[in-house]
């Protein structure tokens, strides 16, 4: 055949520049006439405006005794506000044609807004009735809490969810962090309209906040509406504080038994601080084990050369409260070599660290691919409030690429020896106890 | 409230036609610099030979394997390093291969994508292993969650000849039988330039595409043996089907209804329009009929829903759920869902609601316009299940012609019991935790 086949070899041996993910875009911060700040990407190119917003203190904030109550309030927020009930509410951002959601992870409570220029004024009011004014009427409180206890009922029977939240019991123990965010059916059922006012009062607070906007508004415009919109906010919030997390105690292991068909496992240990001086190297790192797709060595030995599973990956979870992050490796499993490859597989890179040419594709594609982060107005005002958020400075965007080429071979291989703790897993196991089963019979 | 502006044209897109067949349509964005390529062969699952069931997703795992110029297992590797992202899917009608990468490693992905085209090389062992993976597939996407499995019954019911009804990844039984052959007769059959399209958004100009797939996919042959995809076609239907499905995992007890209704490609003119207005009145988000109904006003439901299947190439169907709420039985939940849409069908919408969902769907498009992804996806998925250029692009158009009368029409029209499903899902008394067996359960083995 023709054609393509010489022209791949030769362009495949190409290493990927590490090109800015937009030259020509621009993020000026912008103070509002009231002294509230965002980040303002200025952008006209369709008619759409895109805010994202969160407050630092998330589901972490939940009182022992009321867990669940950030994810709660999430699910209220837009319930409506002001003198607008439930429907009338959600019939006013239909019309508008705007999006509006919140969500509680375990650090920050987030926004995410998107509307028509057209619509800007009223659909800034909107918000603004959402933040100060939230109704908390009472059918409304008792339907999102059917629908959080519905969830949790589906949730038990989700082997990655049972694993997840028995991971995050066995890890942080009573660390706020090993409680589960959406709760449990008791402190749901519990809840009442007080819990949700208090949680509200004392972290939708104006020196907690921080704002990305992208899109088709100027300055100006946006510092009227950030007045408007978060200007009725109290200064101060009034957070717990959140304790360091202690070293967990490895190995451990914890089997759930479960009639699904597939096992799933999580497992994982400590890693560093997003501050931490090798963070970028673990971020490499945790890439080559098993962040990369199809590019990771897990998914190498467990799928590819296997077929033992469909998915296999990992991630490095930083917490920006707690000086500590967490390396975790899911997977969904047939049978006991599965944890043994995995578990050597780590051994192997902890001791002889990855080659030089695992790095160089690592490097090349977290270089290359930053740039597909910045797609559209929505994801750059994600990325954006992200940077905000885990405080890595305005100018990072144009630095992030460098800080990832200076990592050397050196570098990773010591760090792979920090990181790495194979002997000290905390796993957890949902499926059936017999390990192993007969593969399907051929039709 | 005021309509989406107009003074934004949508995006210019230029489409043309490569000697060989291949369809292209390039979509300029050139506010990063970052392009999203698409292959979309116009092939799919209820393309499959009978027995076959899964191997044009089977194939679409295959096709990651390697050929000639590509070593085994590194397409994605040399994707990635290359600083891309890249994946595919297969549904009943297309199947679909995509890279994201910045603008200057497009001539690569370019190369790459031409090549596995025509020159795709399978050894049996790499089969077999992915006949495994796909089998874990199946486990996690189907068996591991009951409401899969409802679904798939239900697939199977609404379309009793059609081989919509044959689940996309495929009955496990058959799945477990496909090999290399399998594989490489249906690539052969239906992977041809003249039988796919090539979708190229972002930051990029028609004139670059067009040299660029002329030195690669434009050396490709056409194929000569494509003659048209006909489907074995859905009888009449002479009475409503039930699935009901008892599981230990269900967690909470859903109803579901299916309801035979033509895709945009299928339906008559005006009528697909006016059924995607209707559903989003009816079904669609929490200020939907159903959503006010059954769980805010009556309380018989935690959640409810629904959705309208549009894109098939031969027909479509809506679909309403409900998540009961606690104590309510499965008779009165479907009975709280029978009366909203027997009130759909004998009183249409009002003029408040449909002016409503309209100026939200319209404003979905503006949206779509932020993303080059999305609009790669969009302008991809219609064309290659019939849609034209133009009717693509005077969508917002036609569903302002859209009428109450018209939804009105549509939901007598289709909303008719005979061509409906309905399934149920219920928490069976959970034997799982303990670990111990129902004593008549069948034995695993040969029966």
């Amino acid at each position: 055949m023709p054609g393509a086949g010489g022209r791949v070899a030769a362009f495949a041996l190409l290493a990927a520049l590490a090109a800015g993910p937009a030259d020509a875009m621009e993020i000026k911060r912008v103070t509002s006439p009231g002294g509230i700040e965002a980040w303002l990407v200025e952008s006209h190119a369709n008619p759409l405006i895109a805010m994202r917003f969160a407050f630092r203190g998330g589901a972490a904030q939940d009182p022992q005794d009321k867990q669940g109550l950030a994810y709660f309030v999430s699910g209220m927020m837009d319930e409506g506000a002001g003198d607008l009930d439930s429907v009338a509410f959600q019939e006013r951002l239909q019309s508008l044609a705007t999006r509006m959601d919140f969500d509680a992870s375990r650090d920050v409570m987030l926004g995410n807004v998107q509307m028509l220029t057209a619509n800007k004024d009223e659909s800034f009011d909107l918000l603004r009735l959402a933040m100060s004014k939230p109704r908390f009427d009472e059918d409304a409180i008792e339907r999102v809490r059917a629908q959080i206890v519905a969830g949790l009922k589906f949730d038990e029977n989700d082997p990655e969810e049972v694993a997840s939240l028995a991971w995050d019991r066995l890890a942080f123990r009573d660390h706020p962090y090993g409680r589960p965010i959406k709760g449990t059916k008791a402190s749901i059922a519990a809840m009442t309209r007080d819990d949700l006012r208090d949680y509200v009062r004392r972290v939708f607070a104006r020196d907690k906040l921080a704002i990305t906007v992208v899109g088709d508004i100027d300055a100006e415009t946006l510092g009227r509406a950030l007045d408007l919109v978060f200007g009725a906010l109290p200064q101060h919030s009034e957070l717990a504080p959140i304790a360091e997390v202690k070293p967990p105690f490895g190995p451990t292991r914890e089997i759930i038994v479960m009639d699904v068909p597939q096992s799933v496992a999580q497992f994982g240990h400590r890693a560093f601080s997003r501050k931490d001086d090798d963070f970028m190297a673990a971020y490499i790192l945790n890439y080559i084990i098993g962040g990369g797709g199809f590019s990771s060595r897990l998914m190498e030995e467990v799928r590819e050369k296997r077929g033992l599973a469909y998915s296999v990956h990992s991630n490095l979870f930083p917490t920006s409260t707690a000086p500590c992050s967490w390396a975790m490796w899911r997977r969904r499993m047939r049978g006991r070599p599965i944890l043994e490859v995995i578990e050597s597989e780590l051994r192997r890179l902890a001791e002889e660290g990855p080659s030089a040419e695992e790095l160089a594709g690592a490097k090349s594609y977290l270089t290359g691919a930053y740039a597909l982060r910045f797609e559209s107005s929505s994801s750059i005002a994600n990325q954006l409030l992200w940077i905000q958020i885990e405080d890595l400075g305005i100018d990072y965007i144009d630095r992030r690429n460098e800080l990832i080429e200076e990592v050397s071979l050196d570098d990773i291989r010591r760090v792979a020896k920090r990181l790495i703790e194979a002997d000290r897993l905390i796993t957890t196991i949902v499926g059936k106890p017999v390990e192993a089963r007969p593969k399907a019979a051929p039709g | 409230m005021r309509s989406p502006s107009t003074a934004h044209a949508p995006p210019r897109v230029v489409e043309f036609t490569l000697g060989n067949g291949l369809q292209v349509l390039v979509i300029p964005d050139h506010r990063a610099p970052v392009v999203t390529q698409m292959i979309w062969y116009k092939v799919g699952a209820a393309d499959e030979p009978p027995g076959s069931s899964g191997i044009a997703h089977f194939l679409e795992h295959l096709m990651f394997k390697g050929t000639d110029a590509i070593p085994p297992g590194q397409f994605s590797k040399i994707v990635a390093r290359n600083g891309g992202e890249d994946n595919a899917f297969t549904n009943h009608d297309i199947t679909a291969y995509f890279q994201r990468v910045a603008k200057d490693r497009l001539p690569t992905v370019m190369a790459m994508e031409a090549d596995r085209m025509a020159n795709l090389r399978l050894c049996e062992e790499d089969v077999a292993t992915e006949r495994d993976v796909i089998l874990e597939e199946r486990r996690s996407r189907v068996d591991n969650d009951p409401s899969s499995i409802l679904q798939e019954q239900m697939m199977a019911a609404l379309y009793a000849n059609h081989p919509y009804g044959i689940p996309i990844i495929g009955w496990a039984h058959e799945v477990a039988g496909l090999d290399r052959d399998d594989a490489l007769a249906f690539y052969k059959r239906f992977y041809a330039p003249n039988n796919a399209l090539l979708v190229v958004a972002g930051d990029v100009e028609p004139d670059e595409v067009r040299k660029l797939a002329d030195e690669t996919f434009g050396k490709l042959p056409p194929h000569g043996g494509l003659n048209g995809r006909s489907r074995p076609r859905e009888p009449e239907h002479q009475a409503p089907v039930r699935v009901e499905l008892e599981d230990a995992r269900a967690g909470r007890m859903t109803v579901q209804r299916y309801y035979l209704a033509p895709s945009y490609a299928s339906a008559a003119p005006g009528e697909a329009e006016a059924l995607d207005l209707m559903m989003r009145v009816a079904a669609i988000g929490s200020v939907s009929r159903l959503y006010k109904r059954l769980v805010i006003e009556q309380k018989k439901a935690a959640s409810a829903g629904g959705w309208y299947s549009d894109s098939g190439l031969d027909t479509g169907r809506v679909a309403f759920y409900a998540i009961g709420a606690e104590k309510v039985s499965p008779a009165e939940l479907e009975e709280a869902m029978d009366g909203v849409i027997a009130d759909l069908r004998e009183h249409g919408v009002t003029q408040a609601e449909l002016d409503r969902a309209r100026s939200a769907f319209l404003a979905e498009f503006v949206y779509a316009n932020d993303s080059q992804s999305r609009m790669a996806r969009h302008y991809g998925w219609r064309l290659a299940t019939g849609m034209t250029v133009e009717q693509v692009e005077s969508w917002p158009e036609r569903l302002k012609q859209v009428t109450v009368e018209s939804i009105r029409d549509v939901a007598r029209k289709y909303l008719v019991d005979k061509n409906s499903v309905t399934g149920i899902l219920v928490p069976a008394p959970d034997k799982t935790r303990s670990g111990e067996q129902p004593a008549h359960a069948p034995s695993p083995g040969r029966s």
